[in-house]
């Protein structure tokens, strides 16, 4: 009975802390601007199911996505087995599913064979990051945060899975012993290897650990739920509704921005009647992260730093300081900063800080080549190339501070009609060479 | 020698209208390798019977490395001017010789009023051929190795893999593939408006290595459909001092070559 009432108080605030802060995340998310992703719901349900659900682009890369498929398929699976765990929490029963008989068995196998490959994926996981040292997880924003934040998520899953094993290896022994409230229920093909190694325990010594182990595993499971919205793993939820607003249009087409459309025909027809003013200063492209869309700013708590877009990107494989992770990465820190300063402050107070140039430099911004190479790589559908259009029109129309030869480039459209040096009246000169 | 070629004007002073508009582009318009693929696609038009236009100097840039650089108001300037040029003449089909003017037009000049029907000129090939009209003679090719490379433009920004490479089949050569391919592919390093400045600090130019990883296979061509990857690729392939033994041609000079136009 107390131990009920602790779980159930233990449960709620689980609940609790995590629903505000999914909470905070969702503000944060909506200080972007509006942007209309509701449209063709059918299409969006589909990539959804083949993107998130199905993982289809993890099979780029096999080995990863086998082994990642494994831990995808435990976290879905056994969270049937959370739900009974739940129940038997707050109700103070015991395994309240076994009445399900041999579907029951059959369950507790599959959780049991999923927990182990979940634990031997958890192992190469570390191995590929921290043994064999993988570029891609040791690229230059890869810091010490990021890294251990992978290392924390692998080691404790590999606890939870085993705290899980050794409870059902426990039960089972206290089962076979006959003990009070071990009715005999479940299948234990992979706990009962453990079993052996505990035959010398008393029942009672036997019912501590399987106390402790029950205990520690929905415990850890609620710790772990809470680490979440600071983490990167966070893409276990946030997958689902990114992958649901992908960008459905060619790669190739860019937004065209509404606010220039109105200026650039007052310019060629100046007898038009000009906008209305506006009471919010207009800005051209996103200097700081209140000027990208909700879209972009999601985006941002989707991305769970494997830096395959990075991986793919032409600049960053030749040296260059861009990276698309990075890009990702820093637009999160940043509204996570200026979230923090909200909770703080009550808005936004200014702070002498934007995500252009105290987070992200001019020379990662000018090195992209537009090639959509890192689009396509990510998993769940992650944009990085259009915060880096929409910087670089800031830098561009706000700041004036193109490099000089693409000012050069411009002064030559607008002059002569072409990128290059060339007279107009020329341009069909290519029809008399030979 | 001047190539038979017509200007929508032309076609419009004598009452009559093109079946399809040739945009050209700046590249192909001015740059003197370009003008060789601008050459070969109009004469494979002439050759196939099409009833094509240019719209000739009246062409403006499309605004594309303007919009790529982050100059939003300058590619609209540029987009407007076209769209009006465009709908004056009432044009609805246009065939690109660029994958850059092709995404422009096709993708972003509609929202500013501008729709029209538009294809890259390796879809326009294919169609031909598949219409019958476009009959390729491959003996040259024969035993003869091909590496196409997608430009990005047309492969991952608009999902157009095979209509190169069908026509690519036609020519009775072996059809490789990079090891980076299609939605793989790598960029040659000119998009979004690189070729117009010099790259940032690094430790490799990304043409150089585009061009490593594509002679791994050891092609006796390479095929592109974009002019900026001509320049980039040849550059790679000059700078590997490899200009003697592969050849970097866009796909309607192959058949140009293949059909002896």
């Amino acid at each position: 009975m107390i131990q009920a009432i602790i779980f159930t108080v233990i449960l709620a605030a689980g609940i609790y802390f995590f629903a505000r802060n999914v909470g905070r995340i969702r503000r944060n998310i909506l200080l972007g601007k509006p942007l209309d992703r509701n449209d063709q719901p059918a299409k969006r349900w589909k990539t959804m199911l083949r993107v998130a659900f199905g993982q289809s682009k993890m099979t780029v890369r096999p080995i990863p996505a086998f082994f990642h498929f494994i831990i995808y398929a435990g976290f879905l699976i056994i969270n049937i087995e959370i739900l009974e765990i739940m129940i038997d929490g707050v109700a103070g029963t015991h395994r309240v599913f076994s009445f399900l008989g041999s579907l029951y068995d059959f369950l507790i196998a599959g959780f049991e064979v999923l927990a182990l490959l979940t634990i031997v994926a958890c192992v190469v996981f570390l191995a590929r990051r921290n043994i064999l040292k993988l570029k891609r997880f040791w690229s230059r924003e890869m810091t010490s945060w990021p890294r251990s934040d992978a290392n924390i998520i692998l080691f404790t899953e590999i606890v939870l899975m085993t705290l899980f094993l050794t409870m059902n290896a426990s039960d089972q022994l206290l089962q076979l012993r006959g003990a009070e409230h071990y009715k005999v229920a479940g299948a234990f093909p992979v706990s009962s290897l453990i079993t052996p190694l505990l035959e010398g325990m008393s029942t009672d010594g036997l019912i501590g650990l399987e106390r402790f182990c029950w205990w520690g595993h929905i415990i850890g499971i609620i710790a772990f739920l809470n680490y979440l919205p600071y983490s990167k793993h966070f893409h276990i939820i946030m997958a689902f509704p990114n992958t649901y607003y992908s960008n459905l249009k060619p790669k190739g087409e860019f937004t065209n921005l509404e606010s220039v459309t109105q200026e650039v025909k007052l310019m060629l027809d100046p007898s038009l009647p000009p906008p209305p003013p506006s009471d919010t200063p207009m800005r051209f492209g996103a200097k700081d992260v209140q000027d990208l869309t909700w879209k972009q700013l999601m985006d941002s708590y989707t991305c769970t730093e494997c830096g395959r877009c990075t991986s793919v990107c032409p600049a960053n494989i030749t040296g260059k300081l861009l990276s698309p992770r990075k890009i990702m990465m820093d637009t999160r820190d940043r509204l996570a900063e200026v979230g923090s300063n909200i909770d703080k402050n009550g808005t936004f107070k200014d702070d002498g800080k934007t995500l252009l140039n105290d987070y992200i430099k001019p020379e990662e911004l000018w090195a992209c080549t537009t090639c959509n190479a890192c689009t396509e790589a990510c998993p769940v559908n992650i944009d990085p190339l259009s915060i880096i259009i929409d910087m670089r029109r800031f830098l561009v129309m706000e700041q004036s501070e193109a490099p000089a030869e693409w000012n050069g480039m411009f002064s030559k459209i607008e002059n002569n009609q072409a990128p290059w040096q060339f007279s107009p009246a020329d341009r069909f000169n290519w029809k008399n060479e030979e | 020698m001047t190539l038979k070629v017509r200007t929508v004007q032309d076609f419009i002073s004598n009452g009559e209208s093109p079946e399809i508009l040739f945009w050209v582009g700046c590249a192909s318009s001015f740059d003197q390798r370009a003008q060789k693929i601008t050459r070969a696609i109009a004469k494979i038009l002439n050759s196939c019977n099409v009833s094509f236009a240019v719209l000739g100097t009246e062409e403006v840039c499309n605004g594309d490395p303007a919009k790529r650089a982050g100059n939003e108001f300058l590619f609209q300037m540029q987009a407007l001017m076209n769209i009006q040029t465009l709908n004056g003449y009432g044009i609805t089909k246009i065939v690109t010789g660029c994958p850059h003017c092709f995404n422009t037009l096709k993708n972003e000049y509609p929202q500013l009023g501008g729709t029209y029907q538009v294809i890259h000129h390796s879809m326009l090939l294919q169609q031909l051929i598949n219409e019958g009209k476009l009959k390729i003679q491959g003996g040259k090719f024969l035993g003869k190795k091909i590496v196409f490379h997608d430009p990005c433009y047309l492969g991952r920004g608009n999902d157009v893999y095979e209509a190169p490479r069908d026509v690519i089949k036609k020519l009775d050569a072996e059809l490789f593939e990079a090891k980076r391919h299609k939605a793989n592919a790598l960029c040659c390093g000119a998009g979004g408006a690189q070729i117009f400045k010099e790259s940032e600090p690094g430790n490799k130019e990304i043409n150089v290595e585009r061009t490593e990883e594509i002679l791994e296979s050891k092609p006796d061509y390479i095929a592109v459909g974009c002019p900026f990857c001509i320049t980039m690729l040849s550059d790679g392939v000059k700078t590997l001092n490899k200009e003697d033994s592969v050849k970097v041609l866009d796909i309607a000079e192959l058949i140009e070559k293949a059909n002896d136009l």
